[in-house]
């Protein structure tokens, strides 16, 4: 049952993201300049009907449809060209920063759900309690923070004013331990879960009170079980519920975060490579980033959507 | 006194951010009166007086370029709030039009607007917005002069986050269009042969103008932010025009010299963005009290 909403899931997924294809594809055709300009930029002896010329052979002469149709027909064979500002095929210049933000995206979400979901649940166990504002506070404080200002203020405390950690890159020249690369996680790693902290201990905090409230709940306490069992036991896997479908809503938000905490540490990301690319007029490069983008996010919805179900058998039987 | 309003002013926080709006909004509109008060120009390029400290003639101090730090802020807020807003009420249009439509249609309709919706929410927005802003729009056959004048670049990134801003505002309306449409009142005009527009316009819309203004509120916050993180990358407001997302992005390089430069437009950002935040938990909490845990 799991397995074949996976695969409803996933095949819904792949429809989405061939309409985002085509809205991307158009999308590019419409930045500044083509890649016949790119190609005639340095050369001052050009005609225009060399110009026109070059468009036929590209085929940049043709309707939108039919050239996306073309691109399209290459994507599926694994052939995305080559990225201008690389000069390597496009895959290959995409899966390194694919690692890399994974890396800090899985990173940050794990601090994020750690700090997070622990406070939510002190906070529903007592509602209005001095504990429950201070929380509330926190929570605001996290969805109301502009990312790029916790990185640079962060930047200023540790790497300008104290010195402790880098202010940014992946690794210092010449150094290839892991200890060195790990402090160079820290702060992005952090600048990036605040935002998550703030939204996961808001819903964690309401999903609990309102499992809290139910009969079951009640029942166990009238059969002797201690707060301890009942919390752990009864309520956390209710409370995850909802918790986990708004963490599936939640990967593209975290996807955007990762951009900016990305250009604000020069860490070598996705985000920061479709910041360069569409900068950069690069477009096979950008095409390709954005959908592997959404594709991921697309992919991490799905998935959640699968944890759901298994979280929630009442709606397996159905 | 409605009870609703007694209810929102129990929530101390959110008084306590509608107060701070009021402040920031005031100072805003003030800030021509400040420049003249403290006899400086915004624009004003003093590059001797760069990097000065505060001191009386610059209360917060100068800029890299020697420009007034509060005269640019204040002018910074003006441009960054009225964005907002802007944007926020061309989103709250959208959102109540689709949320309308889904939520008294319901069936087919109503399923196909809500995926659309969920589709929206769920993408990477970012980086699709960077591409959006990177868009020619005289590639879109748009008059070549009206876009050289500098409010065509606010103009765009008003259209580029409203079209992504306005899925709180449809969920939340089609919710209560959803529980709306099922009431006698409507039964009743049905019964009386109303056509589904003037049902949609004359008898549900009314009745979800409450949960339309709570998700505005609610979505104003993200609109800063968005809007402030495309400044910030240079895709949204253009300098000399300031906007406190823009005051930030040469703060990155100048972090080793002038930290200081950092600190005021993000404060600020910041501040106006929990502000609008607590001002709509605390409507969402006197419009529906059930809604909220507390």
């Amino acid at each position: 049952m799991i397995l074949r909403t996976l695969g409803i899931r996933l095949g819904q997924s792949a429809a989405v993201l061939l309409v985002m294809s085509f809205a991307i594809y158009g999308l590019i055709g419409l930045m500044p300049g083509d890649p016949v300009d790119l190609m005639i930029g340095a050369n001052p002896r050009i005609t225009p009907e060399d110009v026109e010329r070059l468009r036929r052979v590209y085929g940049l002469d043709q309707p939108l449809l039919g050239r996306y149709l073309a691109w399209l027909g290459d994507a599926m064979s694994g052939e995305f060209g080559y990225s201008r500002l690389s000069a390597l095929p496009v895959g290959e210049t995409l899966l390194p920063p694919l690692g890399r933000t994974l890396i800090l995206l899985s990173a940050s979400l794990a601090l994020a759900l750690t700090i997070a979901l622990p406070l939510g649940v002190l906070a529903a166990l007592r509602p209005r309690s001095r504990l429950d504002y201070a929380v509330n506070l926190l929570a605001f404080a996290g969805i109301s923070m502009p990312v790029f200002w916790l990185g640079l203020m962060l930047v200023a405390l540790f790497a300008v004013g104290l010195g402790w950690l880098p202010a940014g890159g992946v690794r210092d020249i010449g150094d290839e331990g892991l200890v060195d690369r790990l402090r160079h996680l820290v702060l992005p790693v952090v600048t990036l879960a605040a935002a998550g902290v703030g939204q996961h201990t808001r819903y964690m905090r309401s999903a609990m009170i309102e499992v809290l409230r139910q009969d079951f709940i009640r029942t166990a306490a009238a059969k002797g079980a201690s707060r301890l069992r009942i919390v752990v036991h009864h309520a956390l896997r209710n409370a995850m519920i909802p918790v986990v479908t708004v963490l599936a809503l939640e990967f593209g938000s975290l996807f955007s975060g990762a951009l900016i905490t990305e250009t604000v540490f020069a860490y070598p990301g996705m985000g920061k490579l479709i910041y360069d690319a569409v900068m950069g007029n690069d477009y096979n490069l950008a095409l390709a980033a954005l959908l592997l983008a959404t594709a991921v996010t697309l992919l991490g919805n799905a998935l959640a959507d699968a944890a759901y179900l298994w979280l929630d058998p009442r709606i397996r039987r159905r | 006194m409605t009870p609703a309003w007694e209810r929102f002013r129990r929530h101390r926080l959110a008084v306590a951010g509608l107060v701070v709006l009021a402040v920031l909004v005031l100072a805003a509109v003030a800030a021509p009166l400040v420049e003249h008060l403290l006899g400086v120009e915004a624009g004003a390029v003093d590059l001797l007086a760069s990097y000065a400290p505060p001191s009386i003639a610059h209360p917060l101090g100068t800029d890299e370029l020697g420009r007034d730090v509060l005269v640019r802020l204040l002018h910074g807020g003006r441009v960054s709030l009225g964005v907002a807003l802007v944007t926020a009420l061309a989103a709250a249009v959208i959102g109540t039009a689709v949320g309308l439509i889904a939520g008294t249609a319901g069936g087919r309709v109503d399923a196909v607007l809500m995926r659309l919706t969920d589709g929206v929410i769920a993408l990477p927005l970012l980086p699709l917005l960077i591409v959006l802003a990177a868009v020619d729009p005289a590639r879109l056959g748009l008059p070549e002069e009206a876009l050289r004048s500098g409010s065509a670049a606010v103009a765009r990134i008003v259209v580029i986050i409203a079209l992504v801003g306005w899925t709180t505002v449809a969920r939340l309306v089609r919710g209560a269009a959803l529980e709306v449409r099922e009431r006698d009142f409507v039964l009743a005009a049905v019964a009386l042969g109303a056509g589904p527009g003037r049902i949609m316009v004359v008898h549900v819309l009314p009745n979800v103008v409450s949960p339309a203004i709570v998700a505005t509120t609610l979505s104003i916050g993200n609109i800063i932010l968005f809007e402030s993180a495309l400044s910030f990358l240079g895709l949204g407001v253009q300098p000399p025009l300031p906007s406190w997302g823009n005051m930030l992005s040469g703060a990155l390089e100048l972090l080793w010299s002038a930290p200081a430069l950092a600190v005021w437009p993000g404060a600020l950002i910041f501040l106006t963005v929990i502000a609008f935040n607590f001002v709509g938990d605390g409507l969402q909490d006197a419009v529906d009290p059930r809604a909220g845990g507390d």
